[in-house]
């Protein structure tokens, strides 16, 4: 990829200039220190792109091949680097395709700047041609969203949207800019955003609250850590892993989670929720003090709200007040940014080892292991397993890679099988629970790190429901791997109608094309495997392949992730087999 | 009767003020976040505030305290909210504008002033005289504005309106003081690096 010369970081007042409303949006977009943008041209964001013509040096443009492809590359872009993924589109058909990408993206808190170009002011309204209310639609999946309608608020605005997207809970902004706005001439200065009046995005870490946590932390027999997406928006990797190790507190991880603490460490004891480990789960029934840090209690994690962790005294660190106490009734709340929370916390914490305690966990290793474990990862015969082969892609790239995965049952065995030694490599969707987003996520995640490996992990059903960005990942020689783990089932819908609707499998069996020859055709190097002989050369010949690869592995057709905990039941309630 | 998590699952009136910024499209941000929930709105009332650029919601909810409470945290969390305040109706005070068509005829054929009486007793006024009708005026609780109106029917009401409930809370702390703390508090919320 080309090279880009990094925008200049300012925080005063840029120089006075007249610009088009169009140029001024580039211009803003170099202030927050952006290179790079995903995005799809038309009539009404015409003019932007015009512009753009003239910044090619300064500002890469990524042209996807359907705008929910932009959505979820930024989203990729900005899970890795921490920074807002920029997207372009144009009004009507081009706006609201980015809808299921920043409903993710505002579900899983990733920062987002997507900027719609918008009809004139004059046609606001009137079913002109490619117009639509993206504002009323964007509104209830957005942090924030804004109409520029008068030339002369862009930069404000602009430089609010940035501000929003990325500060406290990060979420996706929309600004929608009318066409007469992109091409208006004003005197453009720029001022980044410091505050906004009605917008705390750090809370102050309150005193007492803090005393009264780690009160509970020091007398608790049997502490437990529930490790959230929170602590790696807010880069509390090292206050969490000095809290744990101190206290001798044993951590499990949510979904979005993972990552945030290193899998090989003696403190993990696995991953939490629905298809998560058999520990963590049962033993949430089990602890004394539950920390649960920069995580949401999702139904996913829960299951049965009035059987959760009834026993326990809740401590809940959480930036988002709207999160506490909204499923699970804390004993201590903390609202504040979780490294604030950490740092403030971890003076007043005592040395502790809780070794009896994390003895359990193993106990509970060794069942999952005996039960689940060993044969997922070592079956005697038949077909190649998910467990397996994203067992092989973890022991191959050392645990290192930047893992990118769809929904499915794909995606929970990869949870459970990757073991992440690297933060902040771990990407997938999460709370919407989005098919269509690995293949797009992967290739935004590589342009935001293309120094380090990406493996996109995706079922033979979600790949096809974005794999039309092969195009986009061939023409900008986006290095990224791609494994289709392919069952020819929608594998979590048939898994779940095998469990609960007596095998009656509606609708969930696919055909599915020769994804190989699909592939070569848009000059992608790729190859299949369908045998456990040939899995392992044939990953190494991928990951060591200079440029974009894609690997079918054709799997065991009805596989089914273990444990489980049944939608709705009780998390001690998981079923190992 | 209490769920799990202690609050009372009775359903009563809460009644939640909203401090906004005055910007568009924030009445259809606000009332959403009730349209998600299935939470019907029983009224709702929106005007500048005694602060030049700040709106004054007050939105009426028949709903759980679990739910109200709920609520509240999601409308303060949109950007342009500054504050949103959860009360019963024996925290405010609160009124409701209603007016009524009535027919002209039967006043003037009221040879013992009945509809007058009706008027004055109600403590009500007379807003319009028009050669069809008359337009009645009365401010009050929903109770009082309902009495009324059962009393005008035997004369024909053509028309009926009433407002939204106004309310005022029953707090000491001025709104300008409030908007200067969470002025502090946004300066003061601002991460180092």
């Amino acid at each position: 990829m080309q090279a880009l010369t990094k925008a200049p970081a300012s925080k005063t007042t840029s120089e006075a200039k007249i610009v088009t409303g169009a140029e001024a949006v580039l211009l803003s977009l170099l202030e927050e220190g952006v290179d790079t943008i995903f995005g799809y041209p038309g009539g009404a964001i015409m003019p932007i792109y015009d512009a753009l013509y003239g910044y090619q040096d300064r500002l890469r443009h990524i042209l996807v091949r359907h705008e929910q492809g932009a959505t979820h590359a930024a989203q990729g872009y900005a899970r890795v680097t921490g920074r807002p993924g920029v997207v372009f589109a144009t009004s009507g058909p081009g706006a609201t395709n980015l809808i299921t990408g920043i409903a993710d993206a505002q579900i899983d808190s990733t920062p987002m700047v997507c900027i719609t170009g918008q009809v004139s002011s004059a046609l606001l309204g009137t079913d002109a041609f490619q117009e639509t209310d993206v504002l009323g639609i964007s509104m209830p999946v957005t942090k924030w969203n804004y109409q520029v309608t008068d030339v002369k608020e862009l930069p404000e605005v602009m430089a609010k949207a940035f501000f929003i997207a990325k500060s406290g809970r990060p979420g996706p902004v929309l600004i929608d800019i009318t066409k007469d706005v992109q091409n208006a001439k004003f005197e453009y200065t720029y001022k980044k955003c410091e505050k906004i009046r009605s917008y705390a995005p750090y809370p102050r870490v309150n005193a007492e609250d803090i005393e009264a946590a780690a009160k509970l932390i020091n007398a608790a027999k049997k502490p437990y850590i529930l490790a959230g997406h929170g602590i790696l928006i807010s880069g509390a990797q090292k206050e969490l892993l000095s809290l744990a190790e101190k206290a001798g507190i044993p951590v499990a991880s949510t979904l979005l989670g993972l990552s945030a603490f290193p899998c090989d460490h003696p403190l993990y004891v696995g991953y939490l929720g629905m298809h998560g480990n058999y520990g963590p789960n049962v033993k949430t029934n089990e602890c004394d003090v539950l920390i649960a840090i920069g995580m949401r209690f999702d139904d996913r994690v829960t299951g049965d709200l009035k059987t959760y962790a009834r026993q326990a005294k809740v401590i809940h660190i959480e930036i988002d007040a709207s999160e506490i106490d909204k499923n699970v009734k804390t004993t201590v709340a903390l609202h504040a940014d979780a490294k604030d929370a950490l740092t403030a916390i971890l003076p007043k914490v005592n040395k502790n080892t809780h070794a009896e305690w994390l003895a359990e966990f193993r106990a509970c290793d060794q069942i999952e292991y005996d039960k689940v474990i060993q044969k997922a990862l070592n079956p005697p015969s038949g077909g190649l397993l998910m467990s397996e082969v994203v067992n092989y892609i973890s022991e191959l790239t050392k645990g290192e890679a930047i893992v990118v995965t769809d929904v499915g049952q794909h995606q929970m065995a990869t949870s459970r099988y990757y073991k992440y030694k690297t933060t902040d490599s771990n990407v997938t969707s999460g709370g919407l629970g989005t098919m269509g987003f690995a293949l797009p996520a992967a290739m935004g995640s590589k342009i935001g790190k293309p120094e380090k490996q990406v493996v996109a992990i995706i079922g033979d059903g979600g790949f096809q429901m974005t794999l039309q960005e092969l195009g986009t990942i061939a023409q900008f020689k986006i290095a990224t791997k791609i494994v289709i783990l392919n069952n020819s089932f929608l594998g979590m819908v048939r898994q779940w109608q095998q469990l609960f609707h007596e095998k009656r499998y509606s609708c969930t069996e696919m055909i599915n094309p020769d994804f190989v020859a699909i592939t070569k055709g848009f000059g992608i190097q790729a190859s299949k495997v369908t045998d456990r002989e040939n899995i392992t050369q044939a990953l190494q010949t991928m990951l060591d392949h200079d440029g974009p690869y894609l690997l079918e592995v054709v799997v065991e057709k009805e596989e089914n992730v273990f444990p489980m905990v049944p939608a709705g039941a009780s998390i001690s309630n998981i079923r190992l087999e | 009767m209490e769920n799990q998590n202690g609050y009372s699952t009775d359903v009563k009136l809460f009644i939640i003020s909203v401090l906004t910024e005055n910007k568009s499209g924030l009445l259809n941000a606000i009332t959403i976040i009730f349209t998600r929930r299935k939470i019907n709105i029983e009224s709702i009332n929106v005007s500048e505030s005694e602060v030049s650029g700040v709106s004054r919601y007050t939105i009426v909810v028949k709903i759980t305290r679990e739910k109200a409470e709920k609520l509240v945290k999601q409308i303060r969390k949109l950007i342009e909210v500054l504050g949103a305040f959860l009360y019963e109706e024996e925290d405010t005070h609160f009124q409701e504008l209603a007016l009524y068509k009535v027919p002209l005829e039967p006043f003037l054929n009221d040879s013992n002033n009945r509809i007058e009486k009706l008027i004055r007793d109600n403590f009500a006024r007379i807003l319009v005289i028009e050669r069809e009708y008359i337009i009645i005026e009365k401010t009050g609780r929903k109770s009082e504005t309902t009495k009324l109106f059962e009393e005008l029917k035997q004369f024909g009401v053509s028309e009926f309106v009433r407002s939204g409930r106004i309310s005022i809370s029953k707090s000491k702390r001025r709104t300008e003081t409030f908007l200067k703390e969470l002025e502090e508090l946004s300066a003061s919320s601002m991460r180092k690096n």
